[in-house]
């Protein structure tokens, strides 16, 4: 293991940028949200929940897939891939465990057949930089999905104190960026890091959300969940927005149009919502035509649709994004007590 | 607040079981002391869960867009804020005023929990209020913060009263308050039009398009709003750029000027908390420069100023040119 004392992580950042581009949670205008690094910039590592996840780093709100052009009677068709040899590699830095385990949820989506070409791209180019966490909140309820948020994956592990930044290589992608930046780096950490870890996991045992109960929530059941009374109530105060989708690490449902330029048309993907009432909208109407359906919709995917076709992974990491910051206060966990084994009761 | 909430109860309770509404409007507890959910109550039963603490900063008022089209009567607590936009959609015809039964009930301005963690160590056990002292018990120990600290930026500056005649009130005995909601806008008109701008974008650029603000605004009751109507050419999901969405907000801000009650729920929902309120707010000081004092939703019937003409009105071009009253 190495480390790096807190007060030269600049010099490590500087050094990754030499050669990579590098995102990291930055403070802008009061918030942090993963951005590209620069001399200056505020950084903010140990914040615990950016606003947006990482997912924007492979995924990103708005992206071009390809253009049209016109001459008479022509139609010029340009691949915007052709250009993905110019980008550059970039390191993701201070990825928490949940949102992690949220890339492997995308990964499934994204790189099973057919592979979508535009998150693979972006994907290889990354090394994945997590770290651990140390302070949780009430929000928080990883553990549920089987998270450990002190032993967080990804290319290099990292854990932070007041002194130092612990790294541990745990790919050969890891390795290799710690050839990079190793002359800034001394040996050392375990004890501090066993440490830290076993202070984190007792914060971690006694939070408010650790023992939710999924049991209910399997392939078998769909249909009683689905019918299930509680729905309408659960989703009555929905107020249809999109912020639980967009701030949600596991969310990956987007829309295809196109945009008429001067220089002819762009065909370009966005995030979309399944709280949107022109969600799946299509030549016949919608399919879902209330909010409570749509509401139903979002956390049975998650909870039973990803899972029954995914080996049982659910696509709810217990980030409490969505805990945060619903504006009328709903989420996945009221969800899964209404709904959920009983042992809350 | 307990007494008040207590009080409530008793008025919802009283009002299912002698049938006089079919359901009553306010919240819900949540799984923390700071996280209630607005809710309808049907039953005495249901009524168990229900709350009314310094967390409940919700406006209930849009709901009843929805609620007074169903069978019977609703009947909903509004904060003296809440009034303000129930009067204005009333009088948008928006609500079935004879199928709403309103409470009045006291504020005296809610807390921000993300206000309140930023300023704490540790999980948030419990939080109660004593004059201006808010204590918060966390699991790293005791803090006592100063509530004007911590209020939702809508409450700051609030001195709204009641604006619901011939209904019932429970306790709101506020003293009046000098505050100056303008503040803030006076604060953006100082500055060069080149550091305005430098504000608005890095604010607007945090923009999400989650559709929040105008989802949970009481002056946004469009059935079909033209950004979600893919028939209007200007439908958008997507930004062009990352500053692009100036224009959904300025837009947003002039199609709800002079119905705008500055309820400020915009800026309380916003996720990467901008404050869109200002945006509003700079609209009701100009309104109120060209055209007189106006507040819309102090009452539900009346002209207003944006839809009404009078030959004394500011000429455009003197507005443009700065040269109006």
């Amino acid at each position: 293991m190495l480390k790096i004392a807190k007060e030269n992580l600049n010099a490590l950042y500087a050094k990754i940028n030499e050669t990579m581009g590098l995102f990291i949670p930055i403070k802008k205008a009061g918030e942090v949200n993963y951005h590209v690094w620069g001399e200056g910039k505020e950084v903010s590592i140990e914040t615990l929940k950016t606003v947006k996840s990482p997912k924007n780093m492979f995924f990103p709100q708005t992206e071009n897939m390809m253009k049209f052009k016109t001459d008479g009677k022509n139609l010029e068709i340009i691949d915007v891939r052709e250009s993905f040899n110019e980008r550059r590699s970039f390191v993701l830095f201070g990825v928490k465990a949940c949102d992690y385990k949220a890339i492997e949820v995308l990964d499934k989506v994204f790189l099973a057949d057919p592979v979508d070409s535009f998150y693979q791209d972006r994907r290889q180019r990354t090394t994945v930089v997590t770290l651990a966490c140390s302070k949780p909140e009430e929000s928080c309820f990883c553990g549920v999905f089987g998270i450990d948020a002190t032993a967080p994956q990804g290319d290099v592990t990292t854990w932070l104190d007041n002194e130092y930044l612990y790294w541990q290589a745990n790919t050969e992608k890891g390795e290799n960026l710690t050839t990079l930046v190793k002359e800034l780096m001394e040996n050392g950490g375990e004890t501090e890091v066993a440490a830290q870890q076993e202070a984190t996991k007792a914060v971690l045992a006694k939070l408010p959300f650790a023992a939710l109960d999924l049991s209910r929530f399997k392939p078998e059941n769909l249909n009683d969940l689905f019918n299930d009374p509680a729905w309408e109530e659960m989703s009555e105060a929905c107020l249809g927005c999109g912020t639980c989708t967009f701030v949600c690490p596991t969310c990956q449902c987007f829309d295809i149009r196109d945009f008429k330029t001067n220089e002819g048309v762009v065909r370009y993907r966005c995030w979309d919502s399944c709280m949107y009432s022109d969600f799946t909208l299509m030549a016949h109407g919608n399919s879902r035509t209330t909010q409570m359906q749509r509401f139903r919709q979002r956390f049975m995917h998650k909870l039973v649709y990803y899972p029954s076709q995914n080996d049982g992974l659910y696509s709810c990491v217990g980030c409490g994004r969505c805990v945060n910051k619903c504006p009328q206060r709903l989420n996945i966990v009221k969800v899964i007590k209404t709904l959920g084994g009983k042992n809350d009761d | 607040m307990k007494e008040v909430e207590l009080k409530m109860l008793e008025r919802a309770k009283a009002l299912l079981e002698r049938g006089e509404v079919a359901r009553v409007i306010g919240w819900k507890k949540g799984d923390f002391c700071f996280d209630p959910t607005p809710a309808s109550f049907e039953s005495v039963d249901e009524l168990k869960d229900f709350t009314y603490d310094w967390f409940c900063g919700a406006n209930l008022s849009k709901y009843l867009i929805q609620m007074s089209k169903k069978d019977g009567k609703t009947a909903v607590f509004l904060k003296p804020c809440d009034t303000y936009s129930f009067n204005q959609l009333v009088k948008e015809h928006r609500i079935a005023r004879e199928k709403v039964y309103v409470i009045a009930v006291e504020c005296l301005g809610k807390l921000n929990i993300e206000a309140i963690k930023e300023k704490t160590d540790g999980i948030v056990e419990s939080v109660s209020v004593v004059d201006k002292d808010v204590k918060v018990v966390t699991t790293s120990g005791e803090f006592t913060l100063y509530k004007p600290e911590v209020v939702l930026s809508k409450c700051a500056v609030c001195n709204k009263t009641h604006q619901v005649k011939d209904e019932e009130i429970i306790i709101h005995e506020r003293p009046e308050r000098d505050v100056n909601r303008f503040e803030e806008v006076e604060k953006l008109e100082a500055m060069t039009a080149e550091e305005r701008f430098a504000f608005w974008k890095a604010q607007l650029s945090k923009c999400i398009r989650c559709n929040a603000c105008r989802n949970v605004c009481p002056a946004c009751s469009c059935i079909k709003c033209v950004f979600d109507n893919p028939q209007s050419g200007i439908a958008a999901k997507a930004n062009d750029s990352d500053f692009e969405e100036q224009l959904f907000h300025i837009i947003r801000a002039f199609h709800v000027s002079g119905r705008c009650t500055d309820c400020g729920e915009c800026s309380r929902v916003c996720p990467q908390n901008i404050p869109l309120h200002l945006l509003n707010r700079k609209f009701i000081k100009d309104i109120d420069n060209l055209y007189g004092e106006y507040q819309a939703g102090e009452t539900s019937d009346g002209k207003t100023p944006l839809t009404s003409y009078s030959e004394n009105d500011a000429e455009p071009t003197d507005v443009v040119n700065g040269e109006a009253k």
